[in-house]
């Protein structure tokens, strides 16, 4: 009677879908309705989409808008209920968050953009890191998705950073002296516009590079795990479960620990090019 | 071409797959093994050294996973 009812699912899902691929495409992409448990589906309001200078902008809500503002509204509760009273040393949960705060001052802004810079930056950067981390994990809870596993949501927490970089930058070096300072000193005047295009690209390829890394990093992960899954779907029988699960757990805990890796190597590459970009070496 | 282009993205997706894998863990191989030499000969230092270990190897993996969406643009193509 399992197996029977496995290969049922199995079929509908060739009703439906073709392949695998699409059922795990379906599973990682933004869609406009969310469904947390499985019978529930919610549909999420749809706004038409608008003309902005020759762009449609498409503002309706889907299910990695959701998982935005509830990475957001964990973020805010998680701090505001830890600090609501400030005590000289704090206790519980809020002791794990100041260490974890303390070392992304210390080890993280002050290490690479000085003293006075890295106490100004150190909140954007504490924000990058819990914002990433909280929305990396939450994609590993059934009922949440990932959100940092949309390219446009690490896009724009990489804009963040580069619109930050130049920013300060040129507020730092003024205008002329900051696009000045790209290429570095001791170049002949022959090789200077050489020079100055390719630090140009290199300035928005690692930007480019901060978004995809996260992102792929995501997506990737989870579609390990859905295809484990997925080999039990393939094969539509049940004795591929242990296996199955058995590869899915340990990729599982893997994706734990890239969860935390990438949130941590996304803020030490914004206080790297937010320092550099605020501190020039000479 | 008509009927085979497809089934070549196909394919080049798979290949291309494998071949960053490859590299990918080269790289990262090479600074693992590099890294516990240090720390061999140098206990003391072993924090600092495993810390840069995992952001260089965080990067290696950045640049594997560009080649891994282009793979993953191909496999997509219908």
């Amino acid at each position: 009677m399992i197996s029977e009812t496995t290969a049922a699912a199995a079929d509908s899902l060739a009703e439906h879908e073709e392949t695998i691929g699409v059922w795990i495409q379906h599973h990682l992409q933004n869609s406009p309705e969310w469904h947390p448990f499985p019978g529930v589906h919610i549909h999420l309001p749809h706004f038409s989409s608008f003309n902005f200078l020759g762009m449609n902008i498409d503002l309706s809500i889907t299910n990695h808008v959701v998982m935005l503002w509830f990475a957001s509204f964990i973020l805010l509760t998680m701090f505001w209920l830890s600090f609501r009273r400030i005590k000289k040393v704090p206790t519980g949960f809020a002791n794990a968050l100041e260490s974890l705060v303390i070392f992304i001052r210390d080890d993280i802004a002050i290490a690479n953009m000085g003293e006075k810079e890295g106490k100004r930056f150190t909140p954007y950067l504490v924000t990058a890191f819990f914002f990433v981390l909280i929305s990396n994990m939450m994609g590993l809870i059934p009922i949440f998705t990932t959100s940092t596993g949309n390219i446009n949501v690490t896009l724009g927490l990489a804009a963040v950073t580069f619109f930050s970089t130049q920013y300060f930058g040129v507020k730092e070096q003024g205008l002329i002296g900051y696009y000045k300072n790209l290429v570095p000193h001791g170049v002949p005047l022959l090789l200077w516009p050489l020079m100055f295009v390719i630090e140009l690209m290199g300035l928005i390829a690692k930007h480019v590079a901060l978004t995809i890394r996260l992102f792929a990093n995501m997506t990737a992960g989870h579609i390990v795990l859905f295809a484990f899954l997925g080999l039990i779907i393939m094969f539509k029988s049940f004795y591929v479960a242990p296996v199955s699960i058995g590869f899915g757990i340990f990729v599982y805990f893997l994706e734990m620990l890239v969860a935390l890796i990438q949130a941590y190597i996304f803020t030490v590459l914004s206080s790297l090019f937010i320092g550099m970009s605020v501190n020039p070496e000479h | 071409m008509g009927e085979w282009s497809f089934a070549l993205a196909y394919l080049a997706a798979g290949l291309g797959a494998g071949l960053v894998t490859l590299g990918a863990a080269v790289g990262i191989g090479r600074i693992a093994g590099q890294a516990m030499d240090g720390t061999a000969r140098q206990p003391e230092a072993g924090g600092d050294i495993r810390t840069t270990m995992i952001i260089a190897a965080a990067m290696i993996e950045g640049v594997a996973l560009f080649g891994a969406v282009i793979c993953f643009l191909l496999a997509g193509i219908k």
